[in-house]
C-alpha cells in the first residue's frame, strides 16, 4: 500500500515539475494517432510531449476551469468546429509562424492564426456500385433531388462532421436553401440515421440504400477489411460556377494555448507536425489527407483519385455548428 | 415477521444519557455524514448553478424540436428497461436463491457476468450482429428471403439490450434479500395455508421489495445517465439532448440545466420510493440466514427454469463476448503489447481502491441513517447519492471545476508551480465516490433494513454498543451486503469513462481509456481488446462475491 501512495505521489510530482524541455498536450486526437509521431519528435528532438486525451467538450472545460495555470501548451482536435469554439472562448493565442503559413493553405487555418489543420477529413459520397447509375452522382444536394427517394442512408446528425457539412452549407447557400437540401435528404432516406460513418456504409453495400455520405478514412477502413464490397466514392460538386465549391472538407488541428508553459518549444511542435517529414505520418496513420499540400496522400488514398476540396475557410464550420444543429433539428433530421 | 415498533435508539438510552447528551446526540451524525454528502454536493451544485443563467435562445429551440421526441423517448426507455431488469432479475435471482434445478449453482454466479461488459459494447455487437447488413439478416434474407426481421435499431431493440446489460443489478440485491429471507419465511407462508407460488408472490417478494427496488433505481439511474449505449442506437433521450446542447450548440450552460432538471427528477422518485419504504419494516427474521431449504423443482419445471436461465446467459454474456473475443482474435498480436499490463494495473488499483472507499463512506451514510432516522438524514443520504444519475460527463466538469479553483487558489496564494490537485489519485478516489456513492449505499440500505431492531436490543442488553456493535454484530450480518456494493463498486468504476479520462494524470490510462481511445474513432473492433480484459478482471471480484456469498448459504 505504501508503494501506491507512492507512485501516487511520484506521479504527481512528474505532472507539476515541469522542465523546459517539453510540451504538454490535451489532444482529442486518439492516442494510437498520435503517440507514434510524439515518439518520432522526441527522437529527434529530445523534448519529450507530455499529453491527454478526451473528448472535445471536456477538453475546453478543462481547459476554462485551469485558467492561466493550465499545464496545457497545445490543443488538438479532430474537428475545426471545436479548435473555433477554442478560440472563441480565448483559450487560444496567435501564432505568428512563417512556416506554418506555409505549410497549411490559407482555407485550412484560423483567419487569426489562433489554429492549423493539420490533416485533412474529406466527407464525400458513397455509392453501391450495382445500384447506381453514372451520372445520378453530381452534389451533395442533388442527394436531395427526388430521384433519390428511399435511396439514401445518412449518420446521426449527432456527429460533429455532419454538423459541419451543413454548416459549411449554410454558409455556402443561405440558410433558406439549406433547410432544403437537408429536409430532401431526410424524406430520400431508406432507414433511420446511423451511429457511424461504417454502419452507414455497410448498409449501402448490403443493398439497403444505395448511397451514404462519409469521410474518406472509413471508407479505406472498411475497404481494407472487406475488400470485395461493391462501394465506390465519388467527389461531388467538382463542376460548379463557384471558385470555392468542392469536396466538403474538415480539418483534425491543433492551437497554441493561450496561457502555455512552454509557447515556444509548443510552436516548434506544431510547426514540426505541418513539415513534409511529420506530414505524412500524420495523415497516413489514418488514412487522411495531409493538410500540407506539397505532400502526397498514401498510395491506397491516393488511389481513390484526386479531387478539388471546397475553399471556404473551415472555420465557418465553427461560426454556424449551432444553427447547423438547430436546422437539422427543425427538419427532423435524427 | 416480527414487527418494528420498538423504540428507536435515542428513546431507549437511559434517560441519564438524555439531557447533557441530547446535542451531541443530534450533532454526532452529521460529522461523518456532512462531509461525505458534500463530495458529491459540491459538484452538483456546480451543475446547478447554471440555472441562474438560462440561455433563451437554446431553450426554445430545444422545447419547440428536441424536447417533445426525447421526453416520450425517455419515458419509454425507462418503463422499458424498468420492467425488463425487474423480470429478468427479480425471476432469475428467486429461481438460483430458493430453488433447485439443474445448474443452478453454475447460474448463481454466471447471471452476473454482463455486469463486466460495458453495456455500448454490447449495444455495438448487437447492431453488429442483428442489423440489416449483419451477416444473419444477410442470410436470412438470401437463403429464404425472410425480409421483415424487426429492426434492432429501434425502441424494443434499445430496451431489449439495455435490459440484458443492467439485470444484473436487481438480480443481486435481490438475490440477497431472498438469500436474507431464509427458510423460516416460506414455512410460515405455507403454514399459512400458501401454495409455493402464492408464498412468492404474497410474502416472498413483497419483504425483498426494498433489495428489488434498490437494484432498480441503480438500473434507472443508469439508464438515464446512460449515453454510450442509446448513441448506438442513436436513440434520442435526455442525456442525448445533455450533449447535444453541450457539445453541438457549444453551450455546457444549457446542458447543465437540462441536466439539473434531471436530477430534480431523480432525486423526487428517490424521495418518494423511500416514503413507501419507510412505513413498513422489512426486517428479517433474527434467525433467518440459517441454512435455507430450496425448492426442488422437478423435470419440466426444472428445465424450463433451466432454460430461462440459459436463454438470458447466452443473449446477456455468451452472445457479446464470443463476438468480442472473435474481434480480439483479429487484432491481439497488432495491439497487445506490455503495457495491457500496466493498464490493468491501473484499472484494478482504481477500482479497488474506489470500491474500499466508495463502500465505506456508504456504510457510513447508511448506518448513521439507521442510528439516527431523522428526516433531514434520509433527505441528506439521498441528495449524496445523485451523482450517479446525472451523465457522467456533466459530472466530471462539475467535480472538475471546484477542483481546479482550489488548485488556482493554492497556486496563486502559495506560490506554487503547478497544481497540486488536478491528476492524482486522490481526487480521482474523491470523484468516483461522487459517482457511485448510489452503488454502494443501495444495496447497504437494504442490507441494514433486513437487520431487526431487536438485535440491536438484544446486543444493547449485553452491553454491546457502539463500535462494538457495529464490528460484532452488525457487519457479520451485513456481509453479504457489503460485497454486493464493493463488487458492484468495483465493475461500474472499472468500465467508468468520463471522470477517469478527465481526472487521470498523465499518461496514466485504464483498459476503460483503452476501449474510448478505440471507439471514438470508430474503430470498435480494435476496442474488443480491452473490453475483453475489462470482462476478464471485472470477473474476479464477481467471483470472489459468488464464492463468498453463496457457498457459506448454499
Amino acid at each position: 500500500m505504501r508503494k501506491l501512495i507512492l507512485t501516487a505521489l511520484a506521479l504527481t510530482t512528474l505532472a507539476t515539475g515541469a522542465t523546459a524541455a517539453e510540451v504538454v498536450v490535451y489532444s482529442a486526437r486518439n492516442e494510437q494517432l498520435i503517440k507514434p509521431l510524439f515518439d518520432a519528435y522526441t527522437k529527434e528532438t529530445g523534448v519529450q510531449v507530455k499529453f491527454i486525451t478526451d473528448k472535445e467538450g471536456p477538453l475546453l472545460a478543462r481547459l476554462k476551469a485551469e485558467g492561466r495555470n493550465t499545464p496545457a501548451d497545445m490543443l488538438m482536435t479532430v474537428d475545426a468546429g471545436n479548435l473555433w469554439q477554442a478560440s472563441e472562448e480565448g483559450l487560444l493565442q496567435p501564432v505568428k509562424s512563417k512556416v506554418l503559413n506555409d505549410h497549411i493553405p490559407t482555407h485550412l487555418r484560423d483567419p487569426g492564426s489562433e489554429w492549423f489543420g493539420l490533416s485533412v477529413r474529406a466527407r464525400t459520397v458513397v455509392y453501391n456500385k450495382n445500384k447506381v447509375m453514372p451520372g445520378e452522382l453530381t452534389t451533395y444536394e442533388g442527394l436531395a433531388s427526388p430521384n433519390w427517394k428511399g435511396r439514401l442512408c445518412l449518420r446521426t446528425s449527432k456527429k460533429v462532421y455532419n454538423q459541419s457539412l451543413v454548416a459549411m452549407m449554410i454558409h455556402e447557400y443561405g440558410e433558406e436553401k439549406t433547410e432544403k437540401v437537408v429536409r430532401g435528404w431526410v424524406a430520400n432516406q431508406a432507414t433511420d440515421p446511423f451511429p457511424d460513418d461504417t454502419k452507414a456504409m455497410e448498409a449501402v453495400a448490403a443493398g439497403l440504400c444505395d448511397a451514404t455520405i462519409v469521410n474518406t478514412y472509413y471508407f479505406g477502413r472498411l475497404m481494407e477489411k472487406k475488400p470485395n464490397l461493391p462501394l465506390g466514392i465519388y467527389w461531388p460538386n467538382q463542376n460548379l460556377k463557384s471558385a470555392n465549391a468542392g469536396v466538403h472538407v474538415n480539418v483534425s488541428g491543433a492551437g497554441i494555448t493561450k496561457h502555455a508553459k512552454h509557447p515556444q518549444e509548443a510552436i516548434k511542435l506544431l510547426e514540426w507536425l505541418s513539415s513534409d517529414k511529420a506530414q505524412n505520418l500524420y495523415a497516413d496513420k489514418n488514412m487522411e489527407y495531409p493538410a500540407n499540400a506539397r505532400i502526397k496522400p498514401d498510395p491506397v488514398v491516393a488511389g481513390w483519385g484526386s479531387f478539388k476540396q471546397n475553399l471556404i475557410n473551415v472555420s465557418e464550420a465553427g461560426k454556424l455548428q449551432a444553427k447547423a444543429t438547430m436546422l437539422m433539428d427543425r427538419v427532423g433530421y435524427k | 415477521m416480527p414487527a418494528d415498533s420498538l423504540p428507536s435508539d435515542a428513546q431507549s438510552a437511559p434517560a441519564s444519557y438524555r439531557g447533557s447528551h441530547a446535542f451531541c446526540r443530534r450533532v454526532l451524525p452529521w460529522l461523518p455524514v456532512a462531509p461525505i454528502a458534500l463530495i458529491t454536493a459540491i459538484p452538483v451544485l456546480v451543475v446547478m448553478s447554471a440555472l441562474a443563467d438560462p440561455d433563451q435562445e437554446i431553450w426554445q429551440h430545444l422545447w419547440q424540436y428536441v424536447l417533445p421526441e426525447l421526453l416520450v423517448n425517455t419515458f419509454w426507455l425507462v418503463l422499458g428497461v424498468g420492467l425488463g431488469v425487474t423480470i429478468l432479475g427479480v425471476s432469475l435471482a428467486w429461481l438460483t436463491a430458493a430453488c433447485e434445478f439443474p445448474g443452478r449453482r453454475f447460474f448463481s454466479w454466471a447471471l452476473l457476468l454482463p455486469l463486466a461488459l460495458p453495456a455500448y459494447v454490447t449495444a455495438f455487437v448487437w447492431l453488429g450482429l442483428f442489423d440489416f447488413s449483419a451477416p444473419l439478416p444477410t442470410w436470412l434474407r438470401d437463403e429464404y428471403g425472410i425480409l421483415a426481421l424487426p429492426p434492432v435499431r429501434s425502441r424494443g431493440g434499445v430496451i431489449l439490450v439495455m435490459s440484458l446489460a443492467l439485470y444484473p443489478y436487481v438480480y443481486l440485491t435481490a438475490r440477497a434479500a431472498f438469500q436474507g429471507q431464509g427458510r423460516r419465511l416460506m414455512e410460515a407462508a405455507q403454514s399459512l395455508g400458501l401454495s409455493r407460488w402464492q408464498g412468492f408472490w404474497r410474502v416472498a417478494l413483497p419483504m425483498a421489495r426494498p433489495g428489488i427496488m434498490a437494484g432498480l433505481l441503480l438500473a434507472i439511474m443508469e439508464t438515464l445517465a446512460d449515453f454510450g449505449t442509446v448513441s448506438v442506437f442513436n436513440y434520442n433521450t435526455f442525456t442525448t439532448a445533455i450533449y447535444k446542447a453541450w457539445f453541438s450548440l457549444f453551450s455546457l450552460p444549457a446542458a447543465a440545466q437540462l441536466a439539473s432538471i434531471l436530477i430534480f427528477f431523480v432525486f423526487v422518485v428517490a424521495l418518494l420510493e423511500y416514503q413507501l419504504r419507510a412505513k413498513r419494516s422489512y426486517a428479517a427474521s433474527t434467525r433467518a440466514a440459517s441454512t435455507p431449504t430450496r425448492i426442488r423443482l422437478q423435470g419440466g419445471q426444472g428445465l424450463l427454469a433451466l432454460a430461462w436461465c440459459s436463454g438470458v446467459f447466452a443473449l446477456a454474456f455468451l452472445l457479446p463476448v464470443g463476438q468480442i473475443l472473435d474481434w480480439t482474435l483479429d487484432v491481439w498480436e497488432t495491439d497487445l503489447d506490455a503495457r495491457y499490463l500496466e493498464f490493468a494495473w491501473h484499472s484494478l488499483l482504481l477500482s479497488g481502491l474506489g470500491a474500499l472507499l466508495v463502500g465505506a463512506l456508504a456504510l457510513t451514510l447508511g448506518y448513521a441513517q439507521r442510528l439516527h432516522p431523522t428526516p433531514a438524514l434520509r433527505v441528506t443520504a439521498r441528495l449524496a447519492t445523485l451523482g450517479y444519475a446525472l451523465p457522467g460527463a456533466v459530472l466530471a466538469v462539475g467535480i472538475f471545476i471546484p477542483v481546479a479553483w482550489l488548485d488556482n487558489q493554492l497556486i496563486d496564494h502559495l506560490g506554487l508551480d503547478g497544481q497540486i490537485l488536478g491528476g492524482t489519485l486522490a481526487v480521482m478516489l474523491l470523484a468516483y465516490c461522487a459517482r457511485f456513492l448510489a452503488v454502494s449505499f443501495g444495496p447497504l440500505e437494504s442490507g441494514l433494513g433486513r437487520i431487526s431492531r431487536s438485535v440491536d436490543e438484544a446486543a444493547q442488553s449485553l452491553g454491546v454498543v457502539g463500535a462494538k456493535r457495529l464490528v460484532r454484530v452488525h457487519l457479520p450480518m451485513l456481509r453479504v451486503s457489503i460485497l454486493t456494493a464493493a463488487a458492484l463498486t468495483f465493475v461500474d468504476i472499472m468500465k467508468e469513462l468520463p471522470i477517469t479520462l478527465m481526472t487521470r494524470p498523465f499518461g496514466w490510462d485504464t483498459l476503460a481509456v483503452r476501449v474510448f481511445e478505440m471507439t471514438s474513432e470508430g474503430e470498435w473492433e480494435r476496442a474488443a481488446l480491452p473490453a475483453a480484459a475489462i470482462a476478464l478482471v471485472g470477473l474476479l471480484p464477481i467471483l470472489f462475491l459468488i464464492r463468498n456469498t453463496d457457498h457459506a448459504k448454499a
